[in-house]
């Protein structure tokens, strides 16, 4: 009896459901402004989308693994403030695979896996486990049953000339569609890497172009 | 592994016996405990004194011989001396034993410049303030430092297997005499024929201090010399009425067998960094393996450990043949035990970082220990080598320092894909001729298309580069010339736009893809 009323406070929680924080210009995505704990959401066409999702959960002291992907790169993701510090990496799981992903699901809050060549049975069953742990499934490709499905549409680079600049920045198209709450698709432009395009030319720019003893241009003159 | 000084004062007993008795430096001198010599210093040497001798031959071949008693005592205490005078060159000075101290080479290296500079300097500075004569080493790991010590050498960062290999096994002496007495019988005369024998063989034949000789004759740490020695009694052992197959059976053992343990070590002051977890079968199967944590071990710690070991073991694909009679605890590496209360520095040791760590521990009993890693930010100029993977429970440690001048690397944002295994590239010209780099990393043509691991040739909208890596050109053996290039594709659906492209050795491959 004394237990009694702890269930009672953790059911009434079950009502207003629980979220994992997601990047400001990602929250509008999803229906409940960020991942609902015990869902699966599939992404589908960047990599670096998905480690946009997991940059708000390890900044609020949240955990997170990747398994099964080994081409992730850990410094772009450290770049877009994923502390890296809390994030654990399980390049090749093999035969293990559903006993890793079940093992790291009821410790970790987000789980970030492989979508390839999971059978539809195995996927509901991971699917299930997460919904039990109240932890967040991630799918790097498609996954049978995922409440939402984020897709890559239109990415536009910026900052790279024909022999000179480098890659600053990009503009990616993001489109959500999914079930239930989430069926209405939803669609955003968001800056995945980097800085957004300045909406003129500055002079970081054009210095590049410009040899600066050519031009009338002088760096010291534009402070 | 930590790359140590060790400054080594020959005949130390000697040396300390004549200072106490005031006798002079090149006198004969010699120490005698129950009637035999146990060491000598040079002068009595040249006469034909030897350790091991009686008392009364070493006196026929050198009447003026002094006979001075043992005392380890003594010893140690004006070892102090020399201690201290290595103390004022360098901090964080370890007495292995009296007449051997070991320090950390990181630190006088950087400030010398050189290790041979610093090892002139010690020698010095011990002759100055200690009056003794010192012979001083320098490679990586204690045991390989002592041995270089003994022959006044330098030996280079990761040469210590080399150098150790052919060395005799009598050097393991006088901590493992039982086995090189064994080794020599079979056969196995130099340090590096011990160290080719398989460890797992090494542990079942010759039992834990054989792997420990092992390790260091393979030039590995037996364990660092912060750490504290194992009391040998502290082996927790469980040996069950009846054979047990089932997990929830032995773990219900394990329980207990880890209070036992944990309570054990706690009374010697200690805890457990290193924990090794054998289990004997009924058909003699040894099963074994250690886990390393950098946090000591708590009793559930302990306990979760051994279940999900023993977990992995019975439900694993090569299962043992026969129910476990036998199930040990063997604490491989203990630090003090006040190390526990600690844990400030981890930050954010809260109740997500434990319930993460248990599950990360439970993957590592299924997969292995180094198949659960963790990213460092390290130093380097691709993106692959500013990331260093280090297994779960590991110390954080970056494979090069993060922040120094890394000229050639790439500013942010870096590519998020970055293939697992090279994937080759080409780079084409307007006529279709490839595109390099010259000696002096320019490129030879204008890019304009980019074939990607032998698909068809996409236009490049866009490119930069190359950026110039030098890498090490001062030093051949370690030396890499890579030249980098970021091309903009002509947009495909499936198909990532930007990439990264590396060259070397004439050949242009992928580094990374902006996806």
């Amino acid at each position: 009896m004394r237990a009694l009323p702890s269930r009672v406070g953790s059911l009434a929680s079950l009502a207003a459901p629980e979220v994992v924080p997601v990047r400001g210009d990602l929250a509008a995505l999803f229906p409940w402004g960020g991942l609902r704990r015990g869902s699966t959401v599939a992404v589908r066409g960047s990599v670096a989308l998905l480690l946009a999702l997991l940059v708000e959960v390890t900044e609020g002291g949240g955990w997170v693994a990747l398994v099964g992907v080994p081409q992730v790169g850990l410094l772009a993701a450290a770049e877009m403030g994923v502390r890296v510090e809390r994030v654990v990496v399980v390049p090749s799981p093999g035969a293990e695979f559903a006993s890793t992903v079940a093992a790291l699901l009821d410790g970790v809050d987000v789980v970030a896996v492989s979508g390839a060549r999971v059978v539809d049975s195995l996927a509901r069953k991971l699917s299930a486990r997460a919904r039990g742990r109240g932890a967040v499934l991630l799918s790097f490709g498609a996954w049978p049953g995922a409440e939402v499905e984020l897709a890559r549409e239109g990415d536009r680079w910026w900052g790279l000339g024909v022999g000179h600049g480098r890659l600053r920045g990009r503009v990616t198209g993001v489109v959500a569609r999914g079930r239930g709450a989430a069926a209405r698709p939803r669609r955003c432009d968001v800056v995945l890497q980097g800085e957004s395009e300045p909406g003129r030319l500055t002079f970081d720019m054009i210095e590049h172009t410009f040899e600066s003893n050519v031009g009338g241009v002088e760096r010291g003159s534009t402070s | 592994m930590t790359r140590l000084f060790v400054v080594w004062c020959p005949d130390w007993p000697v040396v300390a016996a004549g200072a106490a008795a005031g006798l002079p430096l090149d006198a004969p001198a010699a120490v005698v405990a129950a009637n035999r010599v146990v060491a000598v210093n040079a002068a009595a040497r040249a006469e034909g004194v030897g350790a091991g001798m009686r008392r009364r031959e070493s006196q026929g071949r050198c009447p003026d011989l002094a006979v001075l008693p043992a005392d380890p005592d003594r010893d140690a205490r004006h070892f102090e001396r020399v201690a201290a005078a290595v103390e004022r060159l360098a901090p964080g000075v370890e007495v292995v034993r009296p007449g051997v101290v070991a320090v950390a080479a990181k630190g006088p290296a950087a400030y010398f410049a050189t290790e041979a500079a610093v090892a002139e300097k010690l020698i010095d500075q011990v002759a100055a303030h200690a009056d003794a004569e010192c012979l001083v080493g320098a490679a990586d790991g204690l045991f390989a430092a002592t041995l270089a010590a003994q022959r006044g050498l330098v030996v280079p960062a990761g040469r210590s297997a080399e150098f150790l290999s052919p060395l005799g096994v009598r050097e393991l002496l006088p901590e493992h005499a039982e086995l090189v007495d064994l080794l020599r019988r079979l056969g196995l005369h130099t340090l590096g024929a011990f160290g080719a024998l398989p460890e797992g063989a090494v542990a079942s034949r010759f039992g834990v201090r054989a792997v420990l000789a092992h390790r260091l004759a393979r030039g590995l740490e037996q364990r660092p010399p912060a750490r504290r020695a194992v009391p040998d009694d502290l082996v927790a052992t469980h040996r069950p009425d009846t054979p047990v197959e089932r997990v929830d059976a032995v773990a219900f053992a394990a329980r207990g067998l880890a209070e036992r343990l944990h309570e054990a070590l706690a009374g010697h002051g200690l805890a457990c960094t290193r924990l090794a977890i054998a289990a004997t079968t009924e058909r003699g199967e040894v099963l074994r393996r250690v886990w390393r944590c950098a946090d000591p071990l708590t009793p559930a710690g302990i306990a979760d450990r051994v279940r999900w070991q023993l977990d992995g073991w019975l439900r694993g694909p090569d299962r043992p043949s026969a129910g476990i009679t036998e199930l040990r605890l063997e604490p491989e590496e203990v630090v003090d035990g006040p190390a526990l209360q600690l844990g400030l520095w981890q930050g954010g040791q809260d109740e997500r970082a434990l319930r993460a760590g248990r599950a990360m521990v439970h993957v590592q009993g299924l997969l292995g220990p180094g198949a659960v890693l963790t990213p460092v930010p390290s130093g380097g100029r691709g993106p692959a080598e500013r990331i260093t993977l280090v297994p779960w429970g590991d110390e954080r440690a970056p494979a090069a320092p993060p922040d120094r001048p890394w000229p050639g690397s790439l500013p942010a944002p870096s590519p998020s894909v970055i293939p697992p295994a090279p994937v080759a590239a080409e780079v084409l010209a307007d006529d279709g001729r490839p595109v390099g780099v010259s000696g002096r990393f320019a490129l030879t043509a204008t890019p304009a298309a980019v074939a990607v691991a032998g698909g068809p040739a996409r236009a490049v909208v866009g490119w930069a580069g190359p950026w110039a890596a030098d890498e090490t050109w001062w030093h051949p053996p370690a030396a890499r010339r890579r030249a980098r290039l970021q091309v903009l594709l002509a947009p495909d659906e499936h198909e990532p736009a930007a990439y990264l492209l590396v060259r070397e050795d004439r050949k242009w491959s992928v580094e990374g893809m902006y996806d």
